[in-house]
């Protein structure tokens, strides 16, 4: 499936900000066999005086900005062309979870894609004894650990209840889960707390979701949303599955990634610094637009 | 007949009997004094021998000598659970551990290895990481760790090194051999500490026998900081200490070694990534950062890549190093090394890289995420202490007990414990129990045996690691190692590594190379505190004037109803001074916020001035029981304001004129300017009621000035002409302008291609004014307006050179 991809964030620093700097996670990445970038595009207003494209540890693309004039407000601008594939749907052959710590184990590597930066408590994802028992009292004896990751999240999906109005982005995730309220960041961060308090290493996924007007209608636009959701490892063979416990989907050809860190922090859309100054998102918008039907003729 | 037999048959020998008779060794551990032997250590017994000449009392005195010299030199450190501002004297433990020369030199050549070992460590962990790819270090022990800092992963330093300064805490065993308890990298902390605790110790024995042939340490910190001179691309570019700031325990070495080798003591916020190029906000503006001898825990370095939530950090500073600049002692990351769960595979890692076993071993260590390794801690639970495996602290810090669990050895509840290893093993490690070495104390008039480790700093120089010879030992308050955290009311020893022969002299200033070139730029943070210290000082001053005014009155008039009381009440309650309590919290509040300021700028500010400013808080904090308004009130005033004008005199006949003397000057004419006409404009007002002009001269500690120059009755003309208008008393605007004036002029950029700084635009005009102004044009109305020029002033100042 191809789609066009817009976000437009905006950002008020609540009176004039000196040196201002900020790191962007705003571009999808590619990951072959999954997703592919063929056009894309930052920008910024105002224009920064530095600003560098990198790579960071875990591979996610990253945009450097630094600003030596005052700066009020910030405009970023992103459009991508993204072309993401349907996974091959495969045998489970991820062992239990009790015995992930042997696959582990023998697992020499410390590089972006090893499962062991994210078994353990994170920045935002501190381990918890309550979601930890919570978690093993959802999964009977003899799952496998994709079973249990899967069970896990349609356990998530049935107790936790979408609410915008509950949580801010610094929300940590035991108070979501006591309240069992959030949006799609505290599903994830709550999902990856359970998870990691069973053993299993799991990740936070940023990106976005394709959303489906309700039937009869047209797509507005602006209405698809920056998403969140959690990817978790299942062993040397099974490797890598993603979930999205708001939706209690498995991620699939809706959900477009944009990068992945162990929660959040690694991988917010904007890192910003500035001096006796709050940086406040103001405005937000996306398009996830299919790439036929942005010329008008829905595939049948 | 051997030496020790000799030295104790000496003269003086019964004295030393006497000395040690209380001196019981334990059974199966070594002891610092005594060989294990029995036989007195030859490199003490000069010690012994002096130390017997003197009787019990004269001991104490000379202690006491070297605990007032602790006191005068404001030696502290800061408890960190306590209030920000409490600060603790120096435990010194007055005897020193001695040992001999060459015993500390095996001792540093082990150390030597071992900080090489620990740079290709830190090299591979941050570059290729082919320890855990080949086996050598569990993949989940670094991936786990919070210090193991993913943004620096493939960052090389610059200087070509991750380890520029380290210290290692060490400790003797049973067996008389040393090892290594931990490996200190991130920020070690001490090297300042042990200066000082050298210069105590030598003050308890003023004659130079004994310590003649003790190594000096002065020469550490003048290779370190000819190596932190040497590093590539220093020119032109700045070296600073980088610390969290005033309210951590060890700021008081960060001060002194920053005045002691003359680098810039600076916080996070100082700094600023400007052109891809950390650079330090100074009065002068933005200067390039050549060095950071960081102090500071490398997480909280940049909120924009580290932890997010910093509040104490450089944003973009991993950026920076990115592409190079500064170079940091130590580098960002490095934390992982102290990892206690490392000492289990350093030993191995030691024989892989580099075909050596260790000279000096570390604590035998054993991480439960392997089997074999998780069993024999099992098997051994008794002789092990558990603990969590990636904590970086000192061993002694382990806690008895972990969710309930005893960790440590000795506990009845082993079965619980090896449950607990079962289910959480990679997260522990078992370390052997080892039994620390007794070395003397001081107590009860007697040597006594104490438990303690000795920490070992070492710096590298571009000739390989140099060692501090000596200097700290932590001392075990009772018979057990597990009392040495100093936190917790342990004490710290000088360590003395004796010669065979006399030491050379060797200090910093003596080496015919002086490290403080000119003062230097003043940071702008330094400069702000500086500048509202000055500001603090002079309005607290002024509120004990007045409060002493209206103490003084009420004394005598008996009635806080008489027209001049109510108006004073009325004026200093508008500036949130409340009379009826004769040591109002206002003044409390004004020195807390002056000790603030003064507590920032510390490294630029001689001891004595900060000795007489705590001084005064604690007058002032003395005087609450004070109750009555009156007579006792107004004496208490007199107290406080004596005691203020000895810190100013200080301040003011001993600063060295530097550009932050002058900031703290300009803070206080301008307060002093302002105060005055706020006081002019309601006590020299015409409707003021009567006496309102005495109380002005009073104020203005102008009385006899007055008598001297009017000969009459105080009238608003003289008062005001005396008050505002005299450009002879110091207590007068127009002086104060004057000197805002001189002092705006000397500021870095007052005058540039012809036209003057924006704070001397607004400065001179009044000042003309004032000049030529006649007392009747120094109305209310213009006292009131000109409160608001200097208010703009103010404001002038700091968007100028503080912000």
């Amino acid at each position: 499936m191809r789609y066009d991809v817009t976000l437009a964030l905006n950002y008020d620093y609540g009176g004039p900000a000196d040196h201002a700097r900020n790191m962007l996670r705003v571009l999808p990445r590619d990951l072959p066999g999954r997703q592919l970038v063929s056009s894309e595009q930052v920008t910024v207003d105002p224009l920064p005086c530095e600003r560098r494209d990198t790579v960071d540890f875990f591979g996610n693309r990253v945009t450097q900005l630094a600003f030596e004039e005052p700066v009020r407000q910030l405009e970023i601008k992103m459009h991508a062309r993204v072309d993401v594939f349907a996974a091959e749907p495969a045998f489970d052959l991820s062992p239990r979870p009790e015995t992930l710590c042997d696959d582990l184990a023998g697992l020499r590597d410390i590089g972006p894609n090893a499962p062991h930066h994210f078994l353990h408590a994170s920045p935002r994802v501190p381990l918890d004894r309550d979601m930890t028992a919570w978690a093993q009292a959802q999964v009977p004896r003899g799952m496998t650990t994709c079973e249990t990751v899967l069970q896990i999240g349609a356990a998530l999906g049935r107790d936790m209840h979408f609410d915008s109005t509950v949580t801010d982005v610094d929300t940590p995730p035991a108070q979501a889960f006591r309240n069992r309220r959030g949006v799609c960041q505290d599903f994830s961060h709550v999902m990856i707390a359970c998870l990691r308090g069973l053993g299993i290493p799991a990740g936070y996924v940023s990106g976005f979701l394709r959303t489906e007007p309700p039937v009869g209608q047209p797509r507005l636009s602006g209405a698809d949303a920056m998403h969140a959701w959690v990817r978790a490892w299942c062993g040397g063979q099974a490797g890598w599955i993603e979930y999205d416990p708001t939706n209690t989907v498995v991620a699939g050809l809706d959900h477009l990634v944009i990068g992945y860190g162990r929660d959040y922090a690694d991988i917010a859309p904007v890192r910003g610094a500035v001096r006796a100054a709050g940086l406040q998102m103001s405005g937000h918008t996306v398009d996830v637009v299919p790439w036929l039907s942005a010329r008008g003729t829905m595939p049948v | 007949m051997t030496q020790e037999q000799s030295q104790t048959s000496a003269p003086g020998s019964a004295a030393v009997d006497v000395l040690l008779r209380d001196y019981l060794r334990q059974p199966g551990v070594a002891d610092e004094l005594f060989d294990p032997g029995g036989q007195i250590r030859p490199v003490w017994s000069a010690f012994l021998t002096e130390l017997a000449r003197l009787d019990p009392s004269d001991v104490d005195r000379s202690f006491a000598r070297a605990d007032q010299y602790l006191r005068d030199a404001g030696v502290f450190f800061r408890h960190y659970s306590s209030d920000p501002l409490q600060e603790r004297a120096w435990p010194l433990s007055h005897v020193p551990v001695i040992l001999a020369a060459h015993e500390w030199d095996t001792i540093c050549s082990g150390l030597q290895q071992r900080a090489d070992l620990l740079e290709r460590v830190a090299a591979d962990l941050y570059g290729a990481g082919e320890l855990v790819r080949k086996g050598h270090l569990p993949a989940r022990l670094i991936a786990g760790n919070p210090q193991w800092l993913r943004p620096m992963v493939g960052v090389q330093p610059a200087s070509g090194h991750f380890l520029h300064s380290m210290a290692f805490e060490i400790g003797r065993g049973p067996d008389g051999r040393w090892f290594v308890l931990s490996d200190r990298a991130q920020a070690p902390s001490g090297a300042g500490f042990a200066l000082e605790n050298r210069m105590a110790t030598t003050r308890i024995f003023p004659q130079p026998f004994p310590r003649a042939r003790v190594q000096r340490l002065a020469g550490f910190f003048r290779a370190f900081r000819e190596t932190m001179e040497r590093l590539p691309d220093m020119s032109g570019r700045l070296s600073a200490i980088l610390t969290p700031g005033p309210s951590t325990d060890t700021y008081f070495e960060h001060m002194y070694i920053a005045r002691y080798l003359g680098l810039m003591l600076l916080e996070g916020d100082d700094l600023l990534v400007d052109d891809g190029e950390v650079k330090v906000r100074t009065v002068e503006g933005l200067k390039p950062i050549g060095v950071l001898w960081r102090r500071l825990d490398a997480d909280f370095a940049d909120p924009m890549e580290l932890n997010e939530y910093s509040q104490i950090g450089t944003p973009g500073l991993v950026e920076a190093l990115r592409s190079g600049y500064p170079h940091m002692i130590n580098a960002l990351g490095v934390g992982v090394l102290e990892t206690r769960a490392m000492m289990a595979f350093l030993p191995k890692i030691s024989e892989i890289l580099t075909g050596e076993t260790l000279r000096l071993p570390n604590i035998a260590t054993w991480w439960c995420g392997q089997r074999a390794e998780r069993d024999y801690v099992k098997k051994n639970v008794d002789r092990m202490v558990i603990s969590d495996a990636l904590s970086c602290a000192l061993p002694f810090n382990i806690p008895d007990t972990d969710a309930g669990v005893s960790m440590r050895p000795g506990a009845r509840q082993d079965r619980c414990l090896a449950d607990r290893i079962d289910a959480d093993g990679p997260a522990l490690v078992g370390q052997e129990a080892v039994t620390l070495s007794t070395t003397p104390v001081w107590f009860n008039g007697r040597l006594v045996p104490r438990p303690m480790t000795v920490r070992v700093f070492a710096a590298r120089t571009p000739e390989g690691w140099t060692f501090m010879p000596g200097g700290y030992a932590r001392i075990g308050r009772e018979g057990e190692a597990t009392s040495l955290a100093m936190q917790d009311g342990g004490a710290v020893a000088d360590v003395w590594i004796m010669n065979e022969a006399r030491a050379p002299r060797d200090t910093l200033f003596g080496s015919g190379r002086t490290f403080r070139e000119e003062p230097g730029f003043l940071p702008s943070r330094a400069a702000d505190n500086l500048f509202w210290l000055g500001r603090y000082i002079e309005r607290t001053e002024s509120t004990i004037r007045l409060l002493r005014a209206y103490h003084h009155r009420f004394a005598e008039a008996g009635n806080p109803d008489e027209p001049l009381l109510r108006d004073l009440q009325a004026y200093l309650s508008g500036v949130g001074t409340d009379v009826t309590v004769p040591v109002p919290q206002a003044l409390n509040d004004l020195l807390m916020a002056a000790q603030t300021c003064a507590g920032r700028v510390r490294d630029r500010f001689s001891t004595d001035g900060w000795a007489a400013l705590q001084d005064l808080a604690a007058t002032q904090t003395s005087m609450t029981g004070i109750t009555e308004p009156g007579d006792e009130a107004a004496r208490a005033m007199r107290v406080l304001l004596r005691k203020i004008t000895a810190f100013s005199g200080l301040v003011h006949e001993n600063m060295y004129r530097f550009t932050g003397w002058r900031f703290l000057s300009l803070g206080r004419a301008l307060e002093r300017s302002d105060a005055m006409a706020a006081a002019l404009a309601q006590f020299a007002d015409r409707s003021a009621p009567i006496g309102a002009l005495d109380l002005m001269v009073e104020y203005g500690d102008s009385v006899m000035t007055h008598q001297r120059r009017y000969r009459i009755e105080t009238g608003r003309q003289s008062v005001v002409d005396l008050l505002a208008l005299d450009h002879d008393n110091p207590r007068a605007i127009l002086f104060q302008l004057r000197a805002m004036c001189t002092m705006a002029e000397a500021l870095p950029g007052a005058v540039d291609e012809g036209q003057v700084s924006d704070v001397l635009r607004m400065l001179l005009p009044l000042e003309t004014e004032l000049a030529v102004a006649h007392p009747d044009e120094m109305t209310t109305r213009r006292l009131t307006s000109l409160r608001s020029q200097l208010a703009e002033v103010s404001r002038v100042v700091s968007s100028r050179y503080l912000i």
